[in-house]
């Protein structure tokens, strides 16, 4: 996405077109990223309730994973994780 | 043309808000701005005025209604003063970045503390970067006429930006002045309705006032300021219009016998007209000083500044305010910069008065130009001082 120069910008920085947050990747604020060990993985969940940005999703064999265009890298899940499946590592 | 009127300004200033056929207020009491609200608020209850009069329990709130109201398309005002101005503060950059043409009045008082009530700029002053054009009134008739002014300044299609006025607390607020009111068909005729450059309505979503990173946010400041720089061309034109319906004209720099002074004084707010008779008296006898009065704080009037102060040998510029620690009053600030850039340099003075409250009459004028007039090897230029202060 080409950003815009100021002279391009509308007036007062109105959003013209509704949900175009989405477009906006916050996950590249990220430092470090979660990356789960499946073997550890129990399924319970616990890392798909506590994000904080729902991004977190289950794939269809009951793992979990992160989206990476919106993990802004908090470590919440590394953190809720007991059975400690989820590691957070540097990102390059 | 309207009748001349006996009116206290603060009433004669929600009269000619009413013309303007505001559809909300959203003011909050505060001394002594509290009979703008108190007026609106009548006009509103009596059915003579067709607006949502909005009792908030802050300025803060104040503000923040106004700011919600504008962008629904709704012409919005608000009046405040002091401390109220400061409890403001974080919403008036965010007012302007949304290029919401909120009018607000500011009824000119010292800040605390001490806790004081009178009037000085101080509340306007810390103000000075939120992106508001700021205007200020001399006396009850160009507190109506800017206040009329105000809407269609901030509401032009090439402008889009909240304006304030600032009326000299109790000096001028609480004054009975003889004032020309407009009629009702001539700001109808002036003032046409309010067009927003978009709207929150369900009917067409959009979102207002949204977040931006560092990828977007220098961008946007960038933007604001080219806006509020080329303000300055749609309020002369403004004003061009407003003396050929009124016969009152109105300059970003207006002057006073100064064609041929060598000595000018500089003042803003309601200071001009002491300093006036003051001029008259030192003509009289026979020194050649002049006076000029800055109207337009921001977008600030550089070329006309340096066009008005082109053949003064000593410059005195007068502050209602200080910048603590800093270059002496914030007017001071304003006119070097402006001087700097340019090739002529006057040697300068700067006198801080009239805080608080503190009565200034017609000799302390006089006595400033005497005490820079007998500064005759000009040692004391580049200075500052706090008039009439107990040693």
């Amino acid at each position: 996405m080409a950003l815009k120069t100021w002279k391009e910008l509308p007036i007062g920085c109105v959003v013209s077109e509704p949900g175009s947050a989405s477009e906006y990747h916050t996950g590249s604020w990220r430092s470090q990223r979660p990356v789960w060990n499946d073997a550890k993985c129990i399924k319970c969940g616990i890392c798909y309730v506590f994000c904080p940005e729902g991004c977190v999703q289950q794939a269809e064999n009951g793992f979990f994973k992160a989206n990476l265009d919106y993990c802004k890298g908090c470590g919440i899940c590394a953190h809720e994780c007991w059975p400690r499946a989820i590691s957070m590592v540097e990102e390059g | 043309m309207g009748k001349r009127v006996g009116l206290e300004v603060t009433v004669a200033v929600a009269e000619a808000v009413a013309l303007c056929r505001i559809d909300m207020a959203g003011v909050y009491p505060i001394t002594p701005q509290s009979h703008i609200a108190e007026h609106l608020s009548n006009l509103v209850a009596d059915g003579v005025l067709d607006a949502e009069f909005v009792t908030v329990e802050s300025e803060h709130s104040a503000m923040s209604a106004v700011i919600g109201a504008s962008a629904t398309g709704a012409r919005s005002y608000t009046a405040t003063a002091s401390q109220g101005l400061l409890l403001m503060n974080e919403l008036l950059p965010i007012a302007s970045a949304m290029r919401l043409p909120i009018c607000m009045a500011i009824a000119n008082r010292a800040v605390s503390g001490p806790l004081n009530i009178l009037n000085d700029h101080s509340d306007i002053m810390p103000q000075r970067d939120t992106g508001w054009i700021t205007l200020f009134a001399e006396n009850g008739q160009e507190a109506v006429d800017l206040s009329i002014q105000a809407f269609k300044i901030a509401e032009h299609k090439d402008v889009m930006l909240p304006v304030c006025v600032n009326i000299d607390g109790f000096q001028l607020t609480h004054m009975v002045e003889p004032v020309e009111m407009p009629t009702q068909e001539e700001v109808d005729k002036f003032l046409p309705p309010f067009a927003p450059h978009a709207t929150l309505h369900p009917a067409k979503p959009v979102t207002m006032g949204a977040f931006a990173m560092s990828d977007y946010f220098a961008e946007i400041m960038k933007a604001k300021d080219e806006a509020i720089k080329n303000s300055k061309k749609v309020i002369l034109e403004v004003w061009d219009e407003w003396g050929k319906m009124f016969g009152r004209n109105y300059k970003a720099v207006e002057s006073y016998r100064a064609q041929d002074a060598e000595i000018l004084m500089l003042t803003m707010g309601s200071m001009g007209e002491t300093a006036q008779v003051a001029i008259d008296e030192l003509r009289d006898k026979g020194i050649k000083a002049g006076l000029v009065k800055l109207r337009l704080w921001r977008p600030f009037p550089f070329e006309e500044i340096r066009a008005a102060l082109k053949n003064a040998k000593k410059l005195i510029v007068t502050d209602r305010a200080c910048s603590f620690g800093g270059p002496g009053g914030p007017v001071f600030s304003e006119i070097k910069s402006a001087l700097y850039a340019g090739d002529h340099h006057p040697a300068i003075y700067n006198f801080i008065y009239g805080l608080g409250g503190r009565d200034v009459p017609v000799q302390d004028f006089t006595g400033m130009f005497e005490k820079v007039i007998a500064d005759t090897d000009n040692k004391a230029k580049d200075t500052y001082e706090f008039w009439g202060v107990r040693e």
